[in-house]
């Protein structure tokens, strides 16, 4: 073997290494860097290991009988054999239990880890109000006051509860390294509890296809310390442009993607004119309630 | 005068749509062109398109599956070709306005006009048959049933060239779907071929529900139908109890988007989330209603193939018909992630989970009828060999996907298509295969290529896995569903794994063209004389093939739930009878052809909004419907001195297949073709 195999070899099993251990970013789904993410990894992995109880048997019995019982064996050959009390009570109650297992597994965690919950904390959650547009995502922080498209911060450690909605149509709320999405519809709000474990950069994205942009519609999810948080808030404000009504008629028109865009302040109760303006026959023009 | 139909509807300057189009009407020409030539057009018509025989119409629903069949598959793989390619800077050949469309065809036709057609037509073949009946409760019904089905699949084809397709997916989720979002005719094409496809599968499902509880030959009880037939009735059952609800959403859908109401409209108090209950509540039924005739095929081969009884009829019935029962009450698990209470999430979760109880009974059921059997690999149970085993690996990543924790990190991603490509491919298409492989020689009196046949299952079957299981690891690399372009390396190799797959797929639908044409060319020689090519044990194989038009000169009297094989044993089987007596046959008519003609006229009109071409469509098609309803020349009765010399024919027939080599099915028969008794 001359060198240029060996360094091959030696390159490929270092591939084989990273996709192995560091697993992480790879596979996003399966390298969670949050407790939702956690538990909705550890449901896959379980529900999979359970199913295999019934799998594998039929895997083994196909390539089984398929071999044994093929014509030109002559093996055993019982035509009119088509009863066994037995055998039909172990396909009905073997299955039966697995989903009895699978039951209670599914009603412990879906409760446990409802994006409706509160994530149990020292840390008091941090509020932000999402909202879909076409086709990018507008972040507002009710209690700061600023607001933020297409780049989400928050503070690691801390639980963050979202309220989202959409300005346009259906669209759905995702990190997938942080666990669980949600739907974004219009004229309605629904809620979803994250926290990030670590600080790190992690994408999210829409979902729930929604037209022409919606490839696009993805954003950077940056997790920071909280005094990394702090900060970033103070630069925020700092800034000079507000989200005024002006602004948020611009913000409305359909873009693709789209740059990230820092709002130093936001007209209160944008979020639920948001949702309110659906509740009349004429979607209600964007100006502030006087 | 003509609505909002202009010439700009015709999208000239797009290479790719008028390509399709080239294509599509050079095919139209060759067939037009073939049958002028050949001068068949008055055959063609008074023998197939005004048949109410449901042997033709059941050819006539596969030969729009398979056409369906060729127009959704280009539409993969253009899909796969676009993923493979639009990476980063890359942006493929497809615009996204462009892509949005190729999916939705892609799901819309497959699921509608290729799987709805494929099992319908399966059902027409083999449900009379099997049953011991002449035809369907309603044969002008059936037809009419037909060319709902084929015009709509005509709207479909024509959007091509004339206009757009919807872009809103096939589930056509609201608001995207309503006028300020969709304002073209494209979701209107996709509204009315649904609407008026679904009607014809309505009329189906209640014909075939009266057909098999009034129809079946004295002696079958329930528990003695075939497992097939107990599959159609299931299905049936099904259409009849959810196709309704299609209607009705479709309709409040079409009253918001001609009539400003705000049915699903988010604004003005509409609430779209109803539509997404509704579109599932017909939409889970649906799903069954595809797969359980698949189901039936399945049982039926690997009886016949074992040659050996069903393992646990009993428990098969009970399989299936709980898994019609459950169909109903899972729809919810196609959107946990729309903020249902986790108590109504684990509700629905455990009530889908529990259909997997039914279900893995059934491939157990499966796996013990081939225990101690006396397997015979043809193309049928190769096709159903390579189901139990790749259908167990969908129904693995579905329990995982039914359980909300692990839903809402993989809903919406390519995990999503890989499962449900990983249920409906095995679960469903190959099914069809099998009962395309398995009915071929009873309709049409000779064999398919088994040469051929094994090579389309072969890269079928290894196309499948080289295309899907890259989208399950693409789903849980965290790409979502539905992307024209991304931006993410990682992706793309799978991707284009992906696409080596599809064109695997290609190649395996290829090798099905060539054994159609290879299997035509050969007939004379794989001439089906018994009528009982595979050894088998249900009515349909007691007679010839193809059968007679009114299928049995004297109706059966049923002992037993392998009816025909129970005749064979006891030495009944081919048993001349004494007399015959004159059939009393329905009568062809070309009413059901002209309504679908009438039909195809009026949701064209519909869709462009063109008022007095609706008016005029409609007022065409309620005339045919009076016309037939005072026409009193529907049936007729065919002479029993006619009869007695079809079967004559017949028997010469069985005793020279039984007499001299017993050419074509020697391979496969286990057991010697009894003697006449005359």
């Amino acid at each position: 073997m001359n060198a240029r195999k060996l360094r091959y070899a030696a390159r490929a099993l270092s591939l084989c290494g990273i996709f192995v251990l560091s697993g992480c970013s790879y596979l996003p789904v399966l390298a969670p860097r949050g407790p939702i993410g956690v538990a909705d990894k550890a449901t896959i992995l379980t529900s999979i290991a359970l199913m295999l109880i019934v799998a594998i048997p039929v895997f083994v019995l196909t390539a089984f009988v398929v071999w044994r019982y093929r014509a030109s064996r002559k093996a055993t050959y019982t035509p009119d054999w088509s009863h066994s009390g037995r055998l039909e009570i172990v396909v009905w109650v073997v299955p039966a239990i697995i989903v009895v297992a699978l039951g209670g597994l599914v009603w412990s965690t879906t409760h446990r880890i409802s994006p409706y919950k509160a994530i149990a904390s020292t840390a008091k959650p941090l509020p932000i109000d999402v909202v879909a547009l076409d086709w990018r995502w507008l972040f507002i922080y009710p209690d700061q006051h600023i607001a933020s498209v297409n780049k989400l911060v928050i503070p690691a450690g801390v639980p963050v509860s979202f309220r989202i909605t959409s300005n346009t149509v259906m669209s759905s709320f995702f990190i997938p390294r942080l666990g669980s999405q949600i739907y974004a519809m219009p004229g309605m709000r629904t809620k979803l509890h994250l926290l990030a474990d670590a600080p790190g950069t992690y994408v999210g994205r829409n979902y729930q296809f929604s037209g022409a942009g919606y490839a696009s519609m993805h954003f950077q999810t940056i997790a920071t310390t909280p005094a990394d948080f702090a900060t970033w808030v103070q630069h925020m404000r700092d800034g000079h442009q507000a989200l005024d009504p002006a602004v948020w008629r611009q913000l409305e028109k359909p873009v693709r993607g789209g740059p990230v865009i820092s709002y130093s302040s936001v007209q209160p109760g944008l979020f639920d004119r948001i949702i309110n303006k659906f509740m009349t026959a004429k979607a209600m023009p964007a100006k502030p309630h006087a | 005068m003509l609505g909002n139909l202009t010439l700009a509807a015709i999208p000239y300057d797009n290479p790719i749509v008028m390509g399709a189009v080239a294509f599509t009407l050079i095919g139209g020409a060759v067939v037009v062109g073939g049958i002028t030539w050949l001068g068949k057009w008055g055959y063609l018509w008074s023998e197939w398109l005004t048949s109410v025989d449901h042997k033709r119409i059941g050819a006539m629903y596969i030969i729009l599956a398979l056409i369906a069949l060729l127009r959704g598959f280009s539409d993969a793989i253009m899909m796969r070709a676009q993923q493979a390619l639009a990476e980063g800077a890359a942006h493929g050949y497809l615009p996204p306005y462009h892509y949005d469309q190729v999916f939705t065809a892609h799901g819309t036709i497959m699921i509608f006009f290729m799987a709805m057609p494929f099992l319908v037509g399966l059902m027409n073949i083999a449900v009379p048959l099997q049953i011991g009946a002449r035809d369907v409760a309603f044969p002008f019904l059936n037809s009419v049933s037909l060319w709902l089905t084929a015009v709509s699949f005509g709207l479909v084809m024509l959007s091509l060239g004339v206009g757009d397709f919807s872009h809103a997916g096939w589930t056509g989720y609201p608001p995207l779907s309503e006028l300020r979002f969709s304002p073209g005719p494209g979701v209107d094409y996709w509204i009315w071929a649904i609407q008026l496809s679904g009607l014809g599968t309505l009329m189906t499902g209640i014909n075939f529900v009266v057909t098999i509880i009034r129809m079946r030959a004295p002696g079958m009880t329930l528990m003695r139908m075939p497992v097939f037939t107990w599959s159609a009735l299931c299905t049936s059952a099904l259409i009849v109890l959810a196709f309704p609800v299609l209607t009705v959403t479709l309709a409040m859908l079409t009253l918001d988007r001609y009539l400003g109401t705000h049915f699903f409209t988010a604004a003005g108090g509409g609430d779209l989330m109803m539509y997404v209950n509704m579109f599932w509540v017909w939409g889970h039924p649906e799903v069954y209603i595809l797969v359980l005739p698949a189901f039936g095929v399945f049982s039926e081969v690997v009886a016949t193939f074992s040659s050996k009884r069903l393992f646990g009829y009993t428990a098969m019935i009970y399989a299936t018909v709980s898994i019609t029962l459950l169909s109903f009450i899972v729809w919810m698990h196609h959107f946990f992630t729309m903020g249902a209470s986790a108590t109504v999430n684990s509700a629905f979760s455990i009530a889908t989970m529990v259909i997997g109880v039914p279900t893995g009974v059934k491939l157990f059921t499966w796996l013990f009828t081939m225990y101690r059997g006396r397997l015979r690999f043809t193309t049928p149970m190769l096709w159903t060999v390579g189901f139990i085993v790749t259908f167990t690996i969908g129904g693995m990543s579905g329990v995982v996907l039914a359980m909300p924790p692990a839903d809402f990190v993989l809903h919406n991603s390519e995990w999503l298509i890989a499962h449900f490509h990983n249920m409906l491919i095995p679960g469903a298409l190959f099914g069809y295969f099998a009962g395309y492989s398995y009915w071929f020689p009873k309709v049409f009196g000779f064999q398919l290529n088994e040469t051929w046949g094994k090579r389309a299952f072969w890269s079928w079957l290894v196309g499948f896995y080289v295309a899907f299981i890259p989208l399950y690891v693409l789903g849980l690399m965290g790409m979502p569903r539905r992307m024209w372009h991304y931006n993410n390396p990682s992706w793309q190799p799978w991707l284009i794994v992906a696409g080596f797959g599809a064109v695997l797929v290609l190649i395996g639908i290829l090798c099905q063209l060539i054994q159609l044409a290879v299997s035509i060319r050969d007939h004379a020689k794989t001439r089906d004389l018994s009528g009982d090519l595979w050894d088998g044990r249900t009515l349909e194989w007691s007679i010839a093939s193809p059968p007679p038009v009114y299928n049995f000169a004297r109706i059966p009297v049923v002992y037993d739930r392998d009816a025909f094989i129970d005749m064979k044993q006891t030495g009944t089987a081919y048993v001349r009878p004494d007399e015959y007596f004159d059939i009393h046959m329905p009568r062809n008519t070309g009413v059901g052809f002209i309504m679908g003609m009438c039909t195809f006229v009026f949701g064209f009109a519909m869709i462009w909004h063109i008022w007095w071409m609706a008016i005029v469509g409609a007022l065409a098609i309620g005339s045919c419907i009076i016309a037939r309803a005072w026409d009193d020349d529907v049936d007729y009765y065919i002479p029993a001195a006619e009869v007695a010399r079809t079967e004559a024919a017949r028997f010469r027939a069985l005793a020279s297949a039984a007499d001299a080599e017993r050419a074509v099915a020697d391979n496969f028969r286990m057991r010697p073709l009894p003697e006449l008794v005359d």
